[in-house]
């Protein structure tokens, strides 16, 4: 087996230590922050700095102290740095969604209510179709 | 040295999971529990990989893979469903 290098300890430390203080944090935005739009922010942090750094300790520790690298944790961090946006993304839609409908259980955020949609609008956007795009579908 | 810091890590995230239960029992909206259940499944990843280093085992991967990906099906499946009251039309 190959030397330990003397900081290898030091690195997997720090960045266990960095990646669960951002998770940390990342739950106490979600539990202050005072509207959904504002809490989005907070657990997006924790997924990619958190969860990076806590990866990144393993693909150290695995590397450097047991001698068997493997890139199983980037293919889980890569997974986690698609995937986030695009819920992230599906969650604003859910609350604009039950906003729009008048749910008195979603308070509007500071930025204040969102803008009625108008009659041809597309359930994904909520925009009316730019003029030249293919749109109106049969049967959709 | 590292188990010092994998203590601290995983008392970290014991109290970030409490916070996020406090979030999904709170509320207010359905989107806030869609919230609160998509990072509660981002800290239990990070509990794997932590349980993981501390068993050196290359067993945990897998696991935080999988929930990774049932993680993100779950939260679109909710998603789906309150936006269209369907989750495969």
């Amino acid at each position: 087996m190959s030397p330990v290098p003397p900081f290898a300890d030091w690195l997997v430390s720090v960045l266990i230590v960095i990646g669960a203080g951002f998770a940390l944090l990342g739950s106490w935005g979600l539990v202050r922050l005072p509207s959904l739009m504002e809490r989005l922010h907070a657990p997006t942090k924790a997924t990619t700095l958190g969860l990076g750094a806590l990866l990144l300790a393993s693909l150290v520790f695995s590397a450097l102290l047991r001698g068997s690298a493997s890139t199983h944790e980037l293919l889980v961090s890569l997974f986690l740095f698609v995937s986030a946006p695009v819920s992230a993304n599906l969650i604003a839609k859910v609350h604009l969604h039950r906003l729009r409908h008048g749910e008195p259980s979603e308070p509007p955020g500071s930025a204040g209510a969102p803008a009625p949609p108008s009659p041809e609008a597309d359930w994904a956007t909520r925009e009316a179709p730019h003029p030249g795009s293919p749109g109106n579908f049969e049967g959709d | 040295m590292i188990a010092a810091a994998l203590d601290f890590g995983f008392a970290a995230l014991g109290l970030a999971l409490a916070f996020n239960l406090w979030r999904l029992i709170r509320g207010p909206g359905v989107s806030d529990r869609i919230l609160a259940l998509d990072t509660m499944v981002i800290n239990v990843i990070g509990l794997i990989v932590l349980a993981g280093i501390e068993a050196a085992s290359a067993a945990a991967f897998e696991a935080a893979l999988l929930l990774a990906m049932v993680g993100f099906v779950g939260t679109v499946g909710y998603a789906k469903f309150l936006l269209r009251g369907d989750i495969i039309e």
